[in-house]
């Protein structure tokens, strides 16, 4: 092996490290402020790169009709909620959110997917789209469960991922997409070449990281958060409002999906389903980093990007078993630290 | 789990059903296909249900099963007789092996493990040259008994239900045992089980070697009954579903895996049949209805539908009394046994910069009560978790008639005769209070799983039975004995754990805080009993708050503030020791 080859695949590695990173930064988010393990985190990338594909290419992304669909639902649901109690801000409020947000979003991504929209249009209408699908899902999948335990609540996550990529071949169809470089332009450094894409890929993937720690450390919403995740109804009890934890994690989770995706879809095919395997390749890398620390898991992310790369060289075939079985020494070594003491569970 | 009855009535329905005129065979092929779900979601509810080991991976164990009965009579050969054993030893070593890694991983990154390794299970299985790579193994021999070739649905069909109804049996009667108590606590934390002396790793290896044995039974008859085996069935997709299964069913029922595996199978049926025809469109529509119905399925029922359904049955009433003059053998005594039984000497405990219990000792004398009192964080019930092996001593050192135990596992001290009771108190609330005494006993009695499964352990199991009932009676709970320990008083609750430190046959007991909760009657009662139990030749050491129950019953109190003993002594002279009264009511007083 000589270096050239060495290096072009440890870059390679890094990028698609870099997006695995992004991914094992949403689900520990998640997993942390609502204990759902978020299978679906892989839809959000294939919705948000295909939607934006979809934008560039002139056509219409039928997520823009899921989000206000979804939206309807949520609406339904709030109104449900609160039948006994209700009035008419908290009408007027969820409407605006739930109907009124989804259908201006739709008029506007009919009227700008006719006339193929510049990069940023299509950039922004897709995290938009993708950021409401999020938020929604979680009002009417997960919120009423989130009493329940960890597993009732994988399950439902289960259940959100299959419908969620049963509609994505349905919006997107079977074939695959590809969509343009969101910075073109490239340079070269010796013998490597990067592009504007992949520097993207990186300074996204670092703000992000820099910008999750310093909320979850340093402001209130964030601690607020985080109080969630360790004990619901002390939280409630200390006036914060679970509900909104557990859509702002859902938020950030969905952007940061479409984001990832708006990112990969430049440089790979993606299909309706690419979204399931690209994201448990976020979670080898989550469950390397302990499902609690950001620092970790983006470590562990470009570990498991560089190992992809190099398995893919050496020995495609066994690729995939080479990345999931990653785990299995990582988990053992966790096995054989001391226990933890013991949690109390119900 | 006593009446063997409703199962006989449902093994003569399936057994009628194939000669029912007019039964279309399609029916069959489902009739077929839900029995070998089943048999995987069993397994589930095991691991699951009770167990409360979440796996996504069980659909590997499915494809060992049925890889190895592909490969072996295939290119070997083999009668398919012959790899029924090999497929279920496969998938059980390779049980074994995975479960080692990934049993002791807590809370979420057990489900996640498995789900990771499936799916690099499925990408191996669909890369591997001796399995057929992608395209998988065919023309695979059907069962058969002598000329008799099970070659259609209809003649598979008894196999694969035998094989339902039989694990059933086998998993029922697990449950229903000494081993099956010690699985069934697991679900709700290890360090209850372990103070009686289950070994907790063990027991959960041992589910998921039972899971993985039944998924491996599955894929052997779907390898005979398809006659080719090809990855697809075996991926991560397929171990979610499993899962699915046995949610909907009831994850803590045998036969809620059976009926989840029907639901589930007929409704795939009925959605890919007649979905097409009410929306017309390209792709998986039944899988977004799949999807969203099982979403709506776990907010409307999160239980499952089995518990949903016999809840419409008549209550069952009580269960039988243990004959109670079945007798477990003793721990022996030295007649007469005096001198010092437990002796604690400087003690330290350090949670990072925080010291709960700072050099403490003391010690508890054959045939005494002692109580260990002070205000709230004093470091009472960390000196309790430092004596029984859950914490371990920063220093110092426990020793147990001399012998010294410093950081033995709970299991280990249990052994030597001591027991205990919880602050927060930890029984298994949907077992009875007599299965949950009976845990306290499991150490005196001796039948694995594999005689359980075969009620071969049904001697061993009256006696431990018998003991329990007996020390349910001298604590006074008789009446509530077949009631289910969740629905008892907390104070009751209190009691409940009292007669199963008793079930240990202890030289010590370890009271954290027993009477409170209690109401008066029920304090002095409490009180009389654990005098009797002095007088019989036991000691007590108990963590207490009710100053009044504490100075009329102990005979030595040991006083700790901010984890340091601050005082000792008869309860006259802790009355009045200036010390006590400061750290109680503060300087002023």
């Amino acid at each position: 092996m000589n270096t050239t080859i060495m290096l072009f695949l440890v870059q390679d590695g890094i990028t698609n490290g870099a997006i695995y990173a992004l991914l094992g930064l949403a689900l520990v988010l998640v997993f942390a402020v609502t204990r759902v393990i978020l299978i679906p985190q892989g839809e959000f990338v294939t919705y948000g790169a295909l939607t934006y594909a979809s934008l560039a290419a002139g056509q219409m992304p039928g997520t823009a009709k899921l989000a206000l669909a979804l939206g309807v639902g949520a609406f339904a649901f709030d109104l449900f909620v609160a039948r006994r109690a209700l009035h008419g801000r908290l009408i007027l409020r969820s409407l605006v959110t739930n109907v009124a947000l989804p259908a201006i979003v739709l008029a506007l991504t009919t009227y700008f997917a006719a006339q193929k929209p510049p990069v940023a249009v299509s950039i922004a209408l897709s995290l938009v789209i993708v950021a409401m699908i999020g938020v929604y899902l979680y009002r009417i999948a997960f919120q009423p469960l989130a009493h329940t335990s960890v597993l009732v609540l994988l399950i439902a996550s289960v259940g959100v991922h299959l419908a969620l990529q049963g509609l994505g071949l349905l919006f997107f169809g079977a074939e695959g997409q590809r969509g343009p470089a969101v910075l073109s332009g490239a340079f070269t450094a010796g013998a490597l070449r990067f592009t504007g894409q992949s520097l993207t890929v990186y300074g996204i993937t670092i703000a992000f990281i820099v910008g999750l720690w310093l909320f979850f450390g340093l402001t209130l919403y964030g601690k607020a958060l985080r109080a969630t995740a360790v004990n619901r109804l002390g939280a409630r009890l200390a006036g914060i409002r679970t509900t909104l934890s557990g859509q702002i994690a859902f938020l950030l989770a969905s952007v940061i999906g479409a984001l990832s995706g708006i990112l990969i879809v430049p440089i790979t095919t993606l299909y309706y389903d690419s979204g399931f395997l690209i994201g448990l390749k976020g979670f080898v890398a989550a469950i390397i980093g302990g499902l609690v620390s950001y620092p970790l898991t983006a470590v562990a992310a470009l570990v498991v990007g560089i190992v992809e790369a190099f398995s893919s060289f050496y020995a495609s075939n066994y690729k995939e078993v080479i990345v999931f079985m990653l785990l299995i020494p990582v988990l053992l070594l966790r096995s054989l630290a001391a226990p933890a003491v013991e949690e109390e569970k119900d | 789990m006593q009446s063997r009855l409703p199962i006989i009535i449902f093994a003569a329905v399936m057994a009628a059903i194939p000669f029912v005129p007019g039964m279309p065979p399609f029916w069959i092929v489902l009739l077929d296909n839900i029995g070998l779900a089943a048999l995987v979601a069993m397994g589930l509810v095991l691991l699951t249900g009770v167990g409360g080991l979440t796996s996504f991976g069980q659909a590997a164990f499915v494809g060992f099963g049925a890889y190895t009965t592909a490969v072996l009579s295939t290119a070997y050969g083999l009668s398919p007789w012959l790899t029924l054993p090999l497929s279920l030893l496969v998938s059980g070593s390779l049980a074994v092996l995975l479960g080692l890694i990934t049993v002791r991983l807590s809370g979420h990154y057990l489900p996640l493990g498995t789900l990771a390794w499936g799916l690099g299970l499925f990408y191996l299985f669909s890369k591997l040259e001796f399995l057929g790579r992608n395209d998988g193994i065919s023309a695979i021999p059907p069962l058969s008994i002598g000329s008799f070739k099970m070659l259609s649905p209809g003649s598979i069909y008894y196999a694969i239900w035998v094989a339902v109804i039989v694990s059933a049996l086998l998993t029922m009667n697990l449950l229903d045992s000494r081993t099956g108590r010690a699985i069934r606590a697991l679900r709700r934390g290890h360090v209850a089980a372990e103070a009686f002396g289950v070994h907790t790793p063990r027991a959960k290896l041992l589910v998921f070697i039972h899971a993985a044995v039944l998924a491996g039974l599955s894929g052997w008859l779907y390898a005979h009954l398809q006659r080719a085996v090809n990855p697809t069935p075996f991926g991560a997709q397929a171990g979610i579903e499993y899962l699915f299964i046995a949610v909907v069913g009831g994850a803590g029922y045998v036969w809620g895996g059976v009926l989840g595996a029907a639901i589930v199978v007929v409704l795939k049926e009925v959605l890919q049949s007649y979905l097409p025809l009410i929306l017309p469109g390209s792709g998986q529509v039944e899988t977004i209805v799949f999807g969203i119905m099982l979403v709506a399925l776990l907010q409307l029922a999160p239980g499952g539908l089995w518990p949903w359904l016999i809840s419409f049955l008549p209550e069952r009433t009580g269960g039988r009394k243990p004959d109670t003059s079945l007798k477990l053998e003793q721990r022996t005594r030295s007649p007469g046994q005096s001198g010092i039984l437990l002796q604690v000497e400087k003690a330290r405990k350090q949670f990072g910069g925080v010291v709960a219990v700072n050099n403490v000792s003391f010690d508890v004398q054959a045939r005494e009560i002692v109580a260990l009192i002070g205000p709230n964080g004093a470091g009472k019930s960390t000196t309790f978790n430092l004596i029984t092996g859950v914490l371990s001593a920063t220093s110092g050192s426990i020793s147990v008639l001399g012998k010294t135990v410093d950081n033995a596992p709970p299991q280990e001290i249990v052994k030597l005769g001591i027991s205990r009771t919880f602050q927060h108190v930890k029984l298994v609330p949907d077992m009875t209070v007599l299965e949950n005494v009976a845990i306290g006993a499991h150490l005196r009695g001796h039948s694995g799983p594999i005689s359980s499964m075969l009620r071969l352990d049904r001697a061993d199991e009256a006696k431990l039975l018998a003991e329990a009932a007996r020390q349910i009676e001298r604590v006074g709970l008789a009446d509530q004995m077949h009631q289910l320990a969740g629905s008892l008083s907390l104070g009751q609750q209190r009691i409940v754990e009292i007669a199963r430190a008793l079930c240990v046959d202890p030289m010590l007991l370890l009271l954290d805080e027993p009477a409170a909760g209690l109401r008066h009657m029920e304090k002095q009662q409490l009180a009389k009993l654990l005098r009797d139990l002095r007088d019989g030749g036991m000691s007590v050491l108990l963590v207490e708050h009710d100053m009044g129950f504490v100075m009329n019953l102990a005979d030595r109190i040991v006083v700790l503030d901010f984890g340091t003993k601050i005082a000792e002594g008869t309860p006259a002279t802790i009355k009045t020791n200036p010390e006590v009264i400061k750290a109680y009511l503060g300087v002023a007083a």
